[in-house]
């Protein structure tokens, strides 16, 4: 059995590592995990990840969690063109700095603006309260801003002058208000105009293709009472 | 101009105080300038990385930046690092933010033995997935036991609410307790037989909760004794002297906490 990619679209570490592989034509089995099934709770892929979350990655005995650990991983294995993750130590630290720094921030708010604005009232059919939304997109609002000033700055990508791992992290996160319907890019012409080089750079149909069920999040069916209490306390541990 | 260029190569230079090195990246780095290592020790990311550069004599100058006394918020600060987090780092022109960032950096750049971030494919892995979990997973509800049990009572003068504390005493639990089954199992350290940066960082990370008189390692013996192997790894002298802000901080008179830092609080 060779490579298998526990993945679910709907999750932007999923996504991100989704697209690195097609993009690199790394081969492997797309182990689809349902997760508003509930499906990473179920006992048989708890065999894989314990941690019972995706995305999780087996490659014969071996299996790994953490979007970053696996797309590292897959980074090193394939041995990829330098960009991704770049032999330079600087650029390569710039690279780091941005994975290490998207866990509490801009991955979190993407996260809640999605919970808060779509999943939990359409999904979950749970009310959020103005406030409580007001400052999941205000706090959204500040992350978007520093990937700009602090990360983006004038360069063509995050980490330097070519796409790199940061990129991929970043871009699929920011899908996932795009997918609530959240403009983050308006109003930023600067990190417009970087998603358009990413996009463009991991390839059009790859990118859509990969987005094509974020992008679809406010029409899904509500979930079944079932269903509902079974995801309620690990989406409420999730997004806290 | 040097005895092989390969990674780990030493050159001489024209300069005889001059050391230089080559990482494998192709470029020459300057071994024997000192790095800018911006850090307060209450910290936990900056406890690792001090820790890690005392352990290789990797040359360094200590920019304290004092977190009681707001000194993130200063304006000189700003500049190193407009996120006004700790820890920071400056070589030379570059500045580089994020511990796991820096670490791997140091890594790098020091050709540090190699069980730190091991080459193995499998190994490393392992430690890269410590990494990532951890800020989320362990960092978090460390952080907050400290808030919640020590500086909020201290600064406000009112205790937290029963209901908030259980809570994050079973989330710092839940968290252990993921370290122990998924991470550690029955190795003596999380990669193995050998320390690992995930050791180092999750051991800081552990002591974090000992400024507010909770003692994480008290939960299984397992874990115990894993810390004790690991301060003994980094050396308990090292261990401490990181350790001793951190401990004192409950004796710190909070009356005398900058306004400023009072308000962001």
């Amino acid at each position: 059995m060779g490579l298998e990619l526990y993945l679910d679209l709907l999750s932007q570490p999923c996504r991100a590592i989704y697209i690195f592989a097609k993009k690199n034509g790394i081969p492997f089995e797309l182990r689809t995990v349902d997760l508003i099934k509930g499906q990473h709770l179920s006992d048989a892929f708890s065999q894989v990840n314990p941690l019972k979350k995706v995305p999780a990655l087996k490659d014969g005995d071996f299996t790994l969690s953490e979007s970053v650990a696996i797309l590292l991983y897959l980074t090193h294995k394939y041995k990829v063109p330098d960009h991704w993750y770049p032999q330079d130590l600087q650029a390569r630290a710039r690279v780091d700095e941005y994975l290490a720094w998207q866990h509490t921030t801009l991955r979190r708010s993407c996260l809640r603006a999605l919970w808060h604005k779509v999943m939990f009232p359409v999904f979950l059919g749970e009310p959020v309260s103005p406030q409580t939304l007001a400052a999941t997109l205000a706090e959204l609002d500040v992350n978007v801003q520093l990937l700009e000033d602090k990360f983006l700055q004038n360069k063509a990508f995050l980490a330097g002058p070519h796409i790199s791992l940061a990129d991929l992290v970043a871009i699929t996160e920011l899908m996932h208000p795009v997918g609530a319907g959240c403009q983050v890019f308006k109003g930023r012409p600067k990190l417009a105009a970087w998603r358009n080089r990413v996009e463009a750079a991991v390839g059009e149909d790859l990118f859509q293709e990969a987005h094509e069920i974020i992008l679809k999040a406010k029409d899904f069916p509500p979930a079944d009472p079932t269903t509902k209490q079974k995801l309620m306390p690990r989406v409420l541990a999730m997004i806290q | 101009m040097g005895e092989g260029t390969g990674p780990g190569a030493l050159a001489r230079h024209r300069d005889p105080g001059l050391q230089l090195a080559s990482c494998g990246c192709g470029a020459w780095h300057r071994l024997n300038m000192a790095l800018e290592l911006y850090m307060d020790l209450l910290s936990a990311p900056c406890r690792a990385v001090y820790i890690f550069s005392k352990k290789h004599d990797i040359p360094f100058n200590f920019q304290f930046v004092d977190l009681l006394k707001g000194h993130p918020y200063n304006k000189e600060y700003i500049k190193i690092n407009p996120l006004r987090k700790l820890p920071s780092l400056k070589d030379g022109k570059f500045v580089l933010t994020e511990s796991v960032a820096i670490l791997y950096y140091l890594c790098r750049k020091y050709s540090t033995p190699s069980h730190w971030y091991p080459p193995d494919l499998h190994i490393r892995a392992r430690v890269d997935e410590f990494m990532a979990w951890q800020h989320v997973a362990f960092q978090l509800p460390m952080k907050k036991m400290v808030w919640l049990k020590l500086l909020i009572p201290k600064i406000t003068g009112e205790e937290v609410s029963a209901e908030k504390m259980d809570h994050t005493v079973a989330e710092v639990k839940n968290s252990l307790k993921l370290f122990e089954e998924y991470f550690l199992q029955d190795k003596m350290f999380i990669t193995g037989d050998q320390i690992s940066l995930a050791d180092l960082v999750a051991v800081v990370e552990m002591m974090q909760p000992m400024a507010a008189n909770y003692n994480a390692f008290l939960n299984s013996s397992k874990v115990a004794e894993w810390r004790m192997r690991v301060e003994l790894s980094i050396g308990s002298g090292l261990f401490r002297e990181a350790h001793n802000r951190l401990m004192q901080l409950a004796d710190w008179d909070f009356s005398t906490l900058d306004p400023v830092v009072k308000e962001k609080i």
